[in-house]
């Protein structure tokens, strides 16, 4: 067999400006769910601390839903239905709520790690309740959930492909596509993994990182 | 017991009763603390002592009887024969003349010293950030450590944490301290530091202090009345020259023994 025939450069080169306009597109993806997934994933824990049942009740109802659905079905299915909003969006925001679940136990565990001590010294000083959320206990928890955030950011990010059922041209539809006009998916497939690793590799070692630092 | 003020006590418990669970740490304790004076709870461990600082910093809450700070219903009151909780917003007024300091510090891992000293006067009090700071500069000129402002709390030491969580309670200007074994978490040679600090505040100020110690001598000079506890009740109370010397309880003896290692 002909090398030539299993990997030719120049189609490499020929695809690459479109493979980086669909990263664009993944990482815009990726940065706007993330940060839907950690406003809201705050949220899920906040309210799942209320007192009241009727509040924590349906709302853990829901977040064990999205989690046990498979994202694929959860976009198809939110795409399906919002015919008028554009993919993009249904893309991130679909994303952000299904990580969303994620992230807030991720908070959860984040808040519960705050020691006692804390809330005991607020008390102490009198502090509203209000304030010793805002100024104590979640500057620390929030510190405590910077690894978790990093890690599903980097698996945020690598289940964008997913988006190409939705018509999103993102990195691997865009891969998909020039592969279906021009017979070729070698060089497009490989490099989109190439891509997928040259940013996804970086950001893990990073949040490895902030692990050690934050212990 | 007896009440040595003129006027209302700072602090008067009134047929206390604490559980957990099946376990009565305080049974229909009554004992009054009158202003400005200084108190030790000795005792062996699980009498009840630190129970009580809990309850006047409403870390605990209490399963009957009523605490009353300047004869001022704390937690609960009597409306009638009821007994019932004291809604979180008046418990506020009682509690800001209330400070605590704690064993453990819990100075706040996320702020500077400063930060950690003025957060409450800001927020609760409504001090401007200025005078605020003015205030914090002086109690840490005071506890000994003008050149720790801006330091994170995480680079100190465990004796400089506990003279910043010190500092901390005063900014507040509390009419009652309450100590609860502060120097336990300490090495022995920075105990003497924060002990300095403390006997300091005792000599300066009129603050009425409530203190939980396990250093025998140190209570000996800064308080002036003396409580024994065992089984959540006072078995013995004398000024400390009488506790330390010459205790009458057969109880207070073993204990006193045991601690001094005499």
């Amino acid at each position: 067999m002909n090398e030539d025939s299993i990997w030719s450069w120049e189609t490499a080169w020929d695809v690459l400006p479109q493979l980086l306009r669909g990263l664009v597109v993944t990482i815009e993806a990726t940065v706007v769910g993330m940060v839907i997934a950690s406003i809201l994933g705050l949220f899920i824990a906040l309210a799942m601390r209320t007192p009241t049942r009727w509040v924590r009740g349906p709302l853990r109802l829901v977040v064990d839903f999205i989690r046990m659905t498979p994202l694929l079905v959860q976009l198809v299915f939110a795409w399906l239905l919002l015919v008028d909003i554009p993919p993009l969006v249904i893309g991130f925001s679909v994303l952000g709520v299904h990580y969303a679940t994620y992230m807030s136990e991720v908070y959860r565990a984040g808040i519960e790690a705050v020691p006692k001590g804390q809330w005991e010294a607020a008390i102490a000083l009198n502090l509203p309740r209000a304030r010793t959320w805002r100024a104590v206990v979640l500057p620390q928890a929030i510190r405590n959930t910077l690894p978790g955030l990093g890690n599903y950011a980097v698996s945020m990010f690598k289940e964008t492909p997913f988006l190409f059922a939705i018509t999103v041209v993102e990195m691997y539809q865009a891969a998909q596509q020039y592969g279906a006009l021009n017979f070729s998916y070698i060089e497009p497939l490989t490099l989109v993994g190439l891509l997928f690793l040259l940013v996804s590799y970086p950001t893990s070692l990073l949040v490895r990182k902030m692990e050690t630092r934050l212990a | 017991m007896t009440n040595t003020s003129n006027g209302t006590p700072a602090i008067e418990f009134r047929d206390v009763v604490k559980r957990f669970g099946d376990n009565v740490v305080l049974d229909k304790l009554n004992f009054s603390v009158a202003q400005g004076d200084r108190v030790t709870l000795i005792g062996p461990s699980g009498s009840g002592k630190t129970t009580i600082l809990r309850l006047l910093m409403t870390l605990e809450e209490a399963n009957g009887g009523l605490i009353l700070i300047d004869g001022d219903p704390y937690t609960h009151e009597y409306k009638g024969d009821k007994w019932v909780e004291i809604p979180e917003k008046r418990r506020r007024v009682v509690r800001n003349r209330v400070g605590m300091v704690f064993q453990q510090f819990n100075l706040f891992p996320n702020m500077t010293v400063l930060e950690n000293i003025i957060e409450a006067p800001v927020h609760v009090l409504g001090l401007s950030k200025k005078d605020a700071t003015d205030r914090a500069e002086q109690l840490l000129e005071q506890v000994g450590m003008p050149d720790k402002r801006d330091a994170r709390c995480t680079q100190l030491s465990g004796g400089q944490q506990q003279r910043v969580a010190i500092a901390r309670a005063l900014a507040m200007d509390p009419e009652i301290l309450l100590l609860d074994e502060v120097t336990s978490a300490l090495d022995p040679e920075i105990v003497a530091d924060v002990l300095g600090v403390l006997r300091d505040i005792a000599r300066t100020t009129d603050i009425t202090m409530l203190l939980v110690t396990h250093e025998m001598q140190f209570a000996r000079e800064v308080s002036n009345r003396v409580l024994m506890f065992d089984h959540g009740q006072i078995v013995e109370e004398a000024d400390p020259e009488t506790m330390f010397t010459n205790p009458k309880h057969e109880r207070t003896q073993e204990f006193l023994k045991a601690v001094l290692g005499g």
